[in-house]
């Protein structure tokens, strides 16, 4: 596990310098919550959401799960899929940088920017609307890691039976902006006909949602068993498939 | 270590893909600080053949050591003593090349000091532009450098110079001189014949995956028994024909100089007022200089062509190199 940690900084820095990604990540989810919070305000609207709490309260949590569905869906099939096609997979295997060490430090880097582009989200809300949690940081953060490791389990499947970057977009595109509406992540399910909010309960990105606004919203984590258990499914099936099918050639 | 281990062995080397045969039955020993070389046209096996050794494909049949490991079990010890440069690669488009070097030098435990390599690859002011901001033969040439960066025992180089200009080729060929004679053995495949030749200590022609000749460059063209071509023209012109050396009988027919005498001469051959001299010896274009002039012979346009690699490539296949970029699929 030689120079794990260089690696990791360089991968950090290698993603801050793709205006695109940095934009999507960490940018795009704060300008969101301006946009709506500026034409909703965050006034308490209990009959819309069941309890004490306005739009932005609620936005924070569901885009928190667009931040995680953008790295994991977008950012890690693309660059996964750009590194191998170019031959800089094959640039680091020919070094003694273990597979697993790649990995991981891509995997950190990945957290971490999800991390920061929440952290920012909740900057916002605290300082332009008054942003109100009645959960713990604590579960919230833990919530965050399952659901993102959950969700980069399957962009790294995603890379690795994508034949090239471009279908690794296209893939992720077609993957990404549906779940992003119907799953409650990008507008309340509450906003769309009662038809389309049943086909929420089929796409993963909605127990994301269900999980980190239930804790927002001060629910136990008894109270969310069915999206923890969905989420631990899919990290188990996707570390498991990905790691078998996972390409550096 | 023992003195008598060599650095590489391969030992009835096979690789197939689908119906197609890449290496078909290789096997050849590289000695420790000598440079090799794996010539041949495109298709004929050299990268595939390369890539087991490197452990980076797994071999159909045969045994390879490299430094008396496996490359295939022992990976990760050999990549520490081994560097490779591929012959198609890439680096992540904003990576600097200062920043190539110092995260590539931490992946081993131990790694040179990178400056003078930059330096000496002409790259010393590139250290801060983008992997994509650099040249294809600068980023040729920093490929270089990461397979020297931990002072490897055996550097492996896949297409070396291709993509250089002469200029570029020539410094590398310098530099690949200067490690070998810090002791460490260099393996390189190419398909330019003249590198090779003028490189290596050694050289392996590959034609559809088998080695069709081994041995130095000297050896290999001194094989073909093609000797020295010394090529003139005479001023007045010659009388047009085909003349036998090797005893005073036959001479030359062009003002009488006395070429068909010297030692050495197999074949004198004239064509207008040009004249063309076969034999070998090594004082055989000295001698056939000194003749021309005592006997007042006018002169111009001498030059000597030695027979090369090319035309070893030719005689063993009836092919130029060039000719076939790659054995016919289906």
């Amino acid at each position: 596990m030689h120079g794990l940690g260089k690696f990791f900084v360089m991968q950090f820095k290698l993603y801050l310098r793709e205006p695109l990604a940095f934009f999507f990540s960490l940018a795009y989810p704060a300008l969101l919550l301006l946009l709506f919070g500026f034409i909703y305000g965050n006034q308490p609207a209990p009959e819309f959401w069941g309890r004490n709490f306005g739009t932005v309260d609620a936005s924070v949590p569901a885009y928190t799960a667009i931040i995680i569905g953008t790295v994991a869906l977008m950012g890690i099939p693309i660059d996964t899929a750009t590194n191998r096609e170019t031959g800089v997979l094959r640039r680091y295997r020919a070094t003694p940088l273990q597979p697993a060490a790649y990995l991981i430090a891509s995997i950190a880097v990945y957290l971490v920017i999800a991390l920061l582009g929440m952290g920012l989200l909740v900057l916002t809300g605290k300082l332009v609307f008054g942003l109100r949690m009645e959960g713990s940081w604590f579960s919230i953060l833990v919530a965050f890691i399952l659901s993102a490791f959950s969700f980069y389990s399957v962009g790294y499947l995603i890379a690795s039976v994508v034949p090239t970057s471009r279908i690794a977009q296209a893939v992720g595109m077609v993957i990404f902006f549906p779940m992003m509406f119907l799953s409650g992540a990008g507008l309340p399910l509450q906003l769309l006909p009662e038809g389309l909010q049943k086909v929420s309960d089929f796409l993963p990105m909605s127990y994301v949602v269900r999980l980190i606004q239930g804790l927002w919203f001060g629910d136990s984590w008894v109270d969310l068993w069915v999206p923890v258990l969905v989420l631990v499914a899919m990290l188990a099936l996707g570390t498991l498939l990905s790691s078998r099918m996972f390409r550096w050639d | 270590m023992s003195d008598d281990m060599k650095a590489i062995t391969v030992d009835g080397l096979r690789k197939r893909y689908g119906d197609v045969t890449a290496v078909d039955g290789v096997s050849f020993q590289v000695e420790n600080g000598e440079i090799f070389g794996m010539v041949g046209p495109n298709g004929s096996g050299k990268t595939t053949t390369i890539e087991c050794i490197e452990g980076l494909r797994d071999p159909d049949e045969g045994q390879i050591g490299v430094l008396g490991l496996d490359p295939w079990l022992d990976v990760y010890e050999l990549r520490e003593r081994t560097g490779i440069q591929l012959q198609s690669a890439n680096l992540p488009r904003r990576m600097r090349v200062e920043e190539a070097m110092d995260v590539f030098s931490s992946f081993y435990r131990t790694s040179r000091d990178w400056q003078p390599l930059l330096e000496g690859l002409g790259l010393g002011d590139k250290r801060k532009t983008y992997f994509s901001q650099l040249s294809g033969g600068q980023q040729q040439r920093l490929f270089v450098a990461l397979a020297l960066i931990n002072q490897p025992e055996i550097v492996f180089l896949d297409e070396l110079t291709t993509g250089l200009d002469p200029r570029a080729r020539h410094g590398i060929w310098d530099l690949m001189r200067e490690i070998r004679e810090q002791g460490t053995t260099v393996f390189l495949t190419s398909h330019f014949m003249d590198e090779a030749e003028q490189l290596c200590d050694r050289v392996a022609i590959l034609d559809y995956g088998r080695i069709i000749a081994l041995d130095t460059p000297e050896r290999l063209v001194n094989q073909l028994g093609m000797g020295t071509r010394i090529v003139f023209q005479v001023n007045g012109g010659t009388q047009t024909g085909q003349i036998r050396g090797g005893n005073g009988s036959h001479e030359a027919a062009f003002d009488g100089a006395q070429i068909g005498v010297i030692d050495g001469v197999q074949r004198i051959e004239l064509t207008g007022d040009k004249v063309m001299v076969y034999g070998d010896g090594s004082n055989l274009v000295s001698e056939v200089i000194n003749s021309l002039e005592t006997s007042g012979v006018s002169f111009h346009n001498l030059r000597t062509e030695q027979a090369d690699l090319e035309d070893v490539f030719l005689a063993l296949t009836g092919r130029q190199v060039g000719d076939l970029e790659s054995p016919v699929l289906i």
